[in-house]
């Protein structure tokens, strides 16, 4: 029952954001919002950018790939000379080559992959002023490119489309930093850690029991991490952790932050393109997909854990609770696992490795389906309307003429863009997890044998390329292979699709409008909602499935047998 | 590219101040001066009472069977069919049986954060017969102590109910 109402509540959360965060965005993206010029204005000064000269696609797409290129070698820099910098109370020393160039990856391309335990390996400076810098300024980019999309839609005959720097410093300063500075106050009443104390050492009179607790700048980063759909934990044991996420409601606020900016989104998408209820469609279709998945993480994660079971407490009432959290529960762990994999978040509250074979079916297929319900910030709305193109091109060939989609003609080019966009994904997942699972470097790392060893592995590079960084985490990833290899999946992950995207954008900009005809397809029906809900599933499914086949699906029906 | 290059480095180094610096800053000025006892742990004289503890011997309620060093935080990531899984939970079956403890399913399994410092309340009242023994106390007394502690599930909803251990275990002393 509690559960009931803790899905209601979040409904009525996103709700809100989507109406009123949505229509903030609109104001911060067309200019209008203009509160903290006082801040804004300097900071264009200094980078040396006129705010008022957009750019085409290609000068976008550039800035982009520079700003990322630099903060990548920034980041790595910084850990590499994490030994020598101030404010390292536990006196960690310098990050390992090839660590150090998998997190500057992981944190730049909005992932949060993490090979390393946080309380052990970073030090506070690289915490709060290497890392979650990237949480702000990765989720920023995110969003600057969905915009750019939604400008190429909403503009007929243009040759621009925005300014990336305008776009990245508008985002940070308007929207992720005034939510964090208030969000992080609730979490820290709540209990969350926020200090630049060193870890302290406990001797317990009653029991004689001894610890060394660590501790550092908690809160601050953690909010972040969701509200940038990041999830790269403070420590190791990320949202599972009683400092990160104390209580009921900051696993409740955690949730709802992740889902905030990409639901909001959608609303932003219909106002700037003219029509509220193409928006309300996107959304529909990733409310169907993200509650379909809820419901198979939920119900899986309720049921008995087998290995438990077999060990003699068959009546298991309170659910799967092997790697979960007393104060949340079963379910709520499911809900904030299966919202983290939904987009491209991937912290955890709970030990995804130790989930119910159909649990950790609900996180992996999640993000194998391109993390589209909601996605990531910008990230899922900009693949989602990628697939929203290929779906107007298979509706145009059903009845054989051009299709268009929001008044523009798609056209062989577009297609192909869109195409690119979505196979980028699934064609480095599957030719990486082959290459790992042939050769003994990616199977040495494996801690579950049998169908769940493969599911590690596969877990590993579906959350890599998808930016998503959460992890079957009893696979050892700190090796120069798996370092090396998941950062080439999550650079592609990221840019061999917002390139393509940009691309398109600027293709788009340039064309004119269609009058609409008897004869086009209506983008803002159950209809067209309905089949590109099919072709989502029809595309992940194709491509997964025997994969799936291998880990998950064969662990669920192999009844009886353990490994 | 060479003017974009530029930029990007001052950009970088414009967000590091402001978000590097300025804002996690800010945050542990407020943590500190508003929330000093959560921002800097929660800590009591012996303890944190978000970071679980291991608890020796049945005069003491038992927390979850997890390795409770903060440093290495963690679940133990066992799959659903692992048979290590099986045999870690089979032995942690018998050592309560043996405290005269029911086995309950937070009282068999690890948790998330490998430093879970909550039971929930069944396995709390599983426990109020042993310990009541150990200490020669009238088990309506422990137990009256144990509902005391609950912790419903917050604003009725939002999550589970709960037993914090530390504190749990502070009372119980307090009790002689």
């Amino acid at each position: 029952m509690g559960f009931f109402w803790t899905v209601v509540a979040l409904v009525v959360f996103l709700g809100l954001s989507w109406r009123f965060l949505g229509a903030y965005l609109v104001s911060i993206y067309e200019g209008r919002t203009k509160w903290l010029g006082f801040v804004e204005r300097p900071i264009y000064k200094l980078i040396g950018v006129d705010p008022e000269v957009e750019q085409s696609w290609q000068r976008y797409a550039i800035s982009v790939v520079a700003y990322s290129a630099v903060a990548i070698l920034f980041t790595y820099l910084m850990l590499r000379l994490q030994g020598s910098l101030p404010l390292n109370p536990n006196h960690l020393g310098a990050v390992s080559p090839a660590l150090s160039w998998n997190t500057a990856v992981s944190f730049v391309t909005n992932t949060n992959w993490q090979a390393y335990a946080g309380e052990t390996t970073m030090s506070y400076l690289s915490q709060m002023a290497v890392l979650a810098v990237q949480n702000f300024t990765s989720a920023s980019v995110g969003i600057a490119v969905a915009v750019a999309l939604i400008r190429g839609f909403s503009r007929k005959n243009s040759t621009t489309i925005g300014n990336f720097w305008v776009d990245l410093v508008r985002g940070v300063i308007y929207l992720l930093l005034p939510i964090a500075l208030v969000a992080s106050v609730i979490f820290m009443a709540q209990g969350a850690v926020q200090t630049l104390g060193g870890a302290v050492h406990v001797h317990d009179v009653l029991n004689g029991f001894k610890q060394i607790i660590p501790r550092g700048p908690v809160a601050s980063q953690e909010v972040i991490k969701q509200l940038g759909t990041n999830g790269g934990g403070f420590f190791n044991a990320n949202g599972a952790s009683p400092f990160e996420n104390p209580t009921g409601l900051t696993n409740f606020l955690s949730i709802g932050l992740l889902l905030a900016i990409p639901v909001a989104l959608t609303y932003t998408f219909g106002k700037m393109i003219g029509s509220l209820r193409q928006g309300v469609t996107i959304l529909a279709v990733m409310a169907v997909l993200f509650f379909s998945w809820v419901g198979i993480g939920t119900v899986a994660e309720h049921q008995a854990n087998p290995a438990v079971a077999k060990a003699g407490l068959v009546h298991q009432a309170s659910g799967n609770m092997v790697g979960k959290e007393v104060r949340f529960g079963d379910t709520s762990s499911a809900l904030y696992n299966v919202a983290s994999t939904q987009t491209s978040t991937g912290s955890v509250d709970s030990a995804s490795d130790s989930y119910t074979p159909m649990g950790g079916f609900a996180l992996l297929t999640g993000m194998m389906l391109g993390e589209i319900s909601p996605g990531g910030v910008g990230s899922g709305l900009y693949t989602m309307l990628l697939f929203a193109i290929i779906t107007v091109f298979i509706g145009g060939l059903m009845v054989g003429r051009t299709p268009e989609y929001l008044g523009k003609k798609i056209q062989a080019k577009e297609v192909k863009l869109a195409a690119l966009g979505i196979l980028v994904m699934p064609i480095t997942v599957l030719v990486l997890t082959g290459i790992a699972v042939a050769i003994h470097a990616g199977r040495v790392g494996v801690a579950n044998g049998g169908p769940h060893g493969f599911s590690e592995i596969l877990y590993a590079f579906t959350s890599a390329a998808n930016n998503n960084g959460s992890a079957f985490a009893g696979l050892s990833v700190n090796t120069t292979f798996y370092n090396v290899t998941t950062g080439v999946a999550m650079l592609v992950g990221r840019f061999a699709i917002i390139i393509p995207v940009l691309a398109l954008s600027g293709v788009l900009a340039a064309k004119g409008l269609v009058p609409e005809s008897s004869g086009t397809l209506r983008t803002d029906k159950a209809l067209f909602a309905g089949l590109l809900v099919g072709v989502i599933l029809i595309v992940g499914g194709l491509t997964f499935f025997p994969a799936v086949s291998l880990g998950p699906v064969v662990e669920q029906l192999s009844n009886g047998r353990f490994f | 590219m060479l003017i974009n290059l530029r930029r990007a480095l001052v950009a970088s180094l414009l967000f590091l101040a402001l978000l590097g610096f300025g804002y996690p800053l800010v945050e542990v000025g407020i943590g500190q001066a508003a929330f000093s006892a959560t921002a800097n742990g929660s800590l009591t004289p012996y303890g944190s009472t978000l970071i679980g503890q291991r608890w020796l011997g049945p005069r003491w309620f038992q927390g979850r069977p997890d390795s409770d060093n903060p440093m290495a935080s963690g679940g133990s990531n066992l799959g659903p069919r692992s048979e290590q899984l099986v045999k870690s939970t089979k032995s942690q079956i018998t050592a309560l049986e043996k405290m005269g403890i029911a086995p309950t399913s937070d009282l068999v399994t690890s948790s998330g954060s490998g430093v879970d410092p909550d039971i929930s309340p069944r396995s709390a009242f599983a426990q109020v017969d042993a310990v009541a023994k150990a200490r020669g106390l009238a088990p309506a007394t422990v137990r009256a102590l144990v509902v005391s502690q609950i912790h419903l599930a917050q604003f009725g909803f939002l999550g589970s109910s709960y037993v914090n251990v530390l504190t749990l275990n502070i009372s119980l002393s307090r009790l002689q």
